[in-house]
């Protein structure tokens, strides 16, 4: 019981690992790429703004969620 | 870092360090954590009105995660949500129209910490007597770790305030709905006003009022604490997501400072999901106690020192 629980924590923290690298890898993706445009788009198109605005958070979470679990099992393959 | 936005200079890392304690908070007790995002950033010097948008908006993604994770639980009752999602944004938009009246006026933010201060602080004592009294009536009870027990039995609560919650039970306006995963039946109107309430905190204070919101669930409408956690996110998904949108449109979002606190915002909130299941509900209520009193002392503290209020 108690390796199982460890176990499933250790899958845990790893695939929190590689979660944590790419949001990060992301915001700063972001902030490259369309950091001056989101600026422009705040003051001049304030409805296009709030979409943009949503869909990158919501983006964050949910692809990138299900881009770990794909890389996550893709490394699990190649450990085993 | 410059985040031209809201025209503030803010260390990033600060923010990624806020958005992981209240992430991990988010996925443990099922709330935005606006009460420390909020007076966290202005203690930046970001205006409130745009504390209040930007903090909404990292919330959005960083409950999308949590409710996916609890969902897996089984502590997501959908039904309750979509309901009370309705009256949310109802009263989230009623909150942010008087954010709006104020900020024209110009006392926006001496408005917003007073009040942030007295519902804080009334939270607090409530859930503290509460949950101490429902701990010391059912002592032994809770000493065994919930993933010893049944899924269902670990889920079953027990309040202090029990009497009158089944008291607000017994209200029979038409229509009543059952809710089989929460285990109740209830009046619409009944969630509806718990939405509404919690909705307009939500666009006057900012975040997605969880710190309203969860415990009204569990002690108005009577729905156990780990379902509580669950269905308040993700009924903060949907609420928090018109706010964010809404709040954009008026300006008061900076979509840069929201997109680095959720880097750690979404990291803590996976492990405060996982630590729900070591925990039975009185001890979560217990442990809240703390988390809006933190928020109030820094609205205390911006007050007392005038830092740019």
């Amino acid at each position: 019981m108690k390796q199982d629980t460890a176990k499933s924590l250790r899958v845990f923290a790893a695939e929190l690992a590689i979660y944590a690298v790419l949001v990060t890898a992301y915001f700063f993706l972001v902030l490259h790429v369309l950091g001056g445009w989101l600026y422009q788009l705040e003051t001049k198109h304030r409805i296009l703004y709030a979409v943009v605005a949503i869909l990158l958070i919501a983006g964050q979470a949910v692809v990138l969620d299900a881009l770990t679990t794909v890389l996550f099992r893709l490394l699990r393959r190649r450990w085993r | 870092m410059f985040f031209p936005i809201s025209n503030s200079h803010i260390n990033p890392l600060y923010l990624a360090v806020v958005g992981f304690v209240i992430g991990i908070l988010g996925g443990f007790f099922g709330v935005g954590g606006s009460f420390i995002a909020g007076p966290a950033l202005r203690l930046m010097g970001v205006d409130w009105n745009y504390a209040v948008g930007t903090d909404l908006a990292h919330i959005v993604g960083k409950s999308i995660v949590a409710a996916r994770k609890h969902r897996t639980l089984g502590n997501v009752d959908l039904k309750l949500g979509m309901i009370m999602a309705v009256g949310t944004i109802g009263g989230a938009e009623g909150g942010a129209q008087l954010i709006q009246a104020l900020k024209r006026a110009g006392n926006v933010n001496t408005v917003v910490s007073w009040v942030a201060i007295f519902v804080y602080v009334g939270i607090s004592a409530f859930m503290l007597w509460e949950s101490h009294t429902t701990l010391k009536v059912h002592k032994g009870r809770s000493r065994r770790a919930v993933s010893d027990v049944k899924a269902a039995e670990s889920k079953a609560d027990h309040s202090a305030f029990g009497p009158v919650t089944r008291k607000i039970q017994r209200v029979k306006i038409w229509p009543m709905i059952s809710l089989p995963t929460s285990g109740i039946q209830i009046s619409l109107w009944t969630i509806l006003a718990v939405a509404v309430v919690g909705g307009f905190f939500s666009g006057f204070l900012g975040g997605g009022a969880g710190y309203i919101r969860m415990p009204s669930m569990v002690y108005v409408l009577g729905v156990p604490t780990h379902l509580a956690v669950g269905t308040d996110l993700f009924e903060i998904v949907i609420s928090a997501s018109y706010g964010t949108f809404t709040h954009a449109i008026k300006g008061n979002v900076d979509i840069l400072i929201a997109l680095v606190m959720h880097t750690g915002a979404v990291i803590g909130a996976q492990i405060g999901v996982v630590a729900t299941q070591y925990f039975a509900g009185p001890k979560i209520r217990l442990a809240f106690v703390p988390l809006p009193l933190i928020g109030a002392a820094i609205v205390v503290y911006t007050l007392v020192t005038g830092h740019k209020l």
